[in-house]
């Protein structure tokens, strides 16, 4: 980010005596814009409008996330002894119904999707070096795409008399 | 640092670092936890001994760390959308975080009992 900025440093911080009387002699602390472009910006603009997708999906899929994670969360650990009674019985007992079934895929789905791409954005926002990047964000893409068509595959195949 | 004027080290940081911990910690969860939950398709007998290890007390309590995590960042989640949708939102941003802190002590207290039932009667008997 710092990469074409000329700013002595001291001007960012200002000193105490300084604060509040900005003028041509004691400019004010210059802030570069978040998503300034830089002798490492990628050539190329986008011509998608991706990362507005990708921000629009966190916004929705989390208000939907809140509902569906919280009622897990509230029959899973609150209600009937909370954690003590899980185990293949109560498991099956819930999977017989499509509704939950259908509930469970839906937050499968969305909370991969919503949290592979909040790490996309921690990656890219700590991971400096291009190669860094790239290794990083395969190993989450992998783990991702494992993850969600393993738990697809369970919620579908699911048989409740197993053995 | 002029007050009002940079948002870094204010309410705004730390919400934004808080959410991005609580995320990434709910993240790795999940993939043990759909990884765990793979178990009912190989045997019962294998999904209940490890489901057996979320009823230990220490792993409970971490159950417990887990829901303080997913509240919080639920509800600043929810702030976050109010403040890129709603007009008034970003002037409103540092009540609606005090108000995110006040309903998530609320909610944790709420969830005390009945999220660490299990180990308290463990541990103190019935």
């Amino acid at each position: 980010m710092s990469a074409e900025t000329s700013i002595p440093s001291d001007t960012v911080e200002p000193t105490p005596t300084s604060a509040g009387a900005y003028g041509p002699d004691n400019p004010a602390p210059v802030i570069e814009p978040p998503r300034a472009r830089t002798s490492r910006s990628p050539k190329k603009a986008s011509r998608t409008n991706f990362e507005m997708w990708a921000w629009l999906f966190m916004r929705l899929s989390g208000i939907v996330l809140v509902v569906l994670v919280l009622g897990h969360l509230i029959i899973q650990l609150v209600l009937d002894g909370g954690v003590s009674k899980i185990g293949f019985a109560f498991v099956a007992g819930r999977w017989a119904s499509p509704f939950w079934q259908l509930w469970d895929l839906g937050m499968l789905w969305l909370a991969m999707l919503h949290g592979a791409n909040g790490l996309r954005t921690v990656i890219n926002d700590y991971a400096e070096r291009e190669k860094t990047r790239l290794w990083l964000k395969t190993l989450l893409y992998t783990a991702t795409v494992f993850t969600v068509f393993l738990g697809t595959l369970v919620i579908f195949t699911f048989d409740p008399n197993i053995q | 640092m002029p007050a009002g004027t940079l948002y870094r080290g204010r309410e705004g940081m730390w919400s934004w670092v808080a959410h991005r911990v609580t995320g990434v910690l709910i993240f790795f969860f999940l993939f043990v936890h759909v990884l765990d939950t793979a178990l009912v398709r190989v045997s019962p007998h294998d999904y209940d001994t490890v489901v057996a290890t979320y009823k230990n007390p220490v792993v409970n309590l971490m159950e417990y760390g887990l829901v303080a995590a997913i509240l919080f960042h639920a509800l600043n989640g929810l702030r976050v959308i109010a403040v890129d949708f709603w007009s008034k939102g970003p002037k409103y941003q540092r009540q609606m975080l005090w108000s995110v802190v006040g309903i998530w002590i609320v909610l944790m207290a709420g969830a005390f009992y009945p999220v660490l039932q299990n180990t308290l009667r463990t541990l103190f008997g019935s």
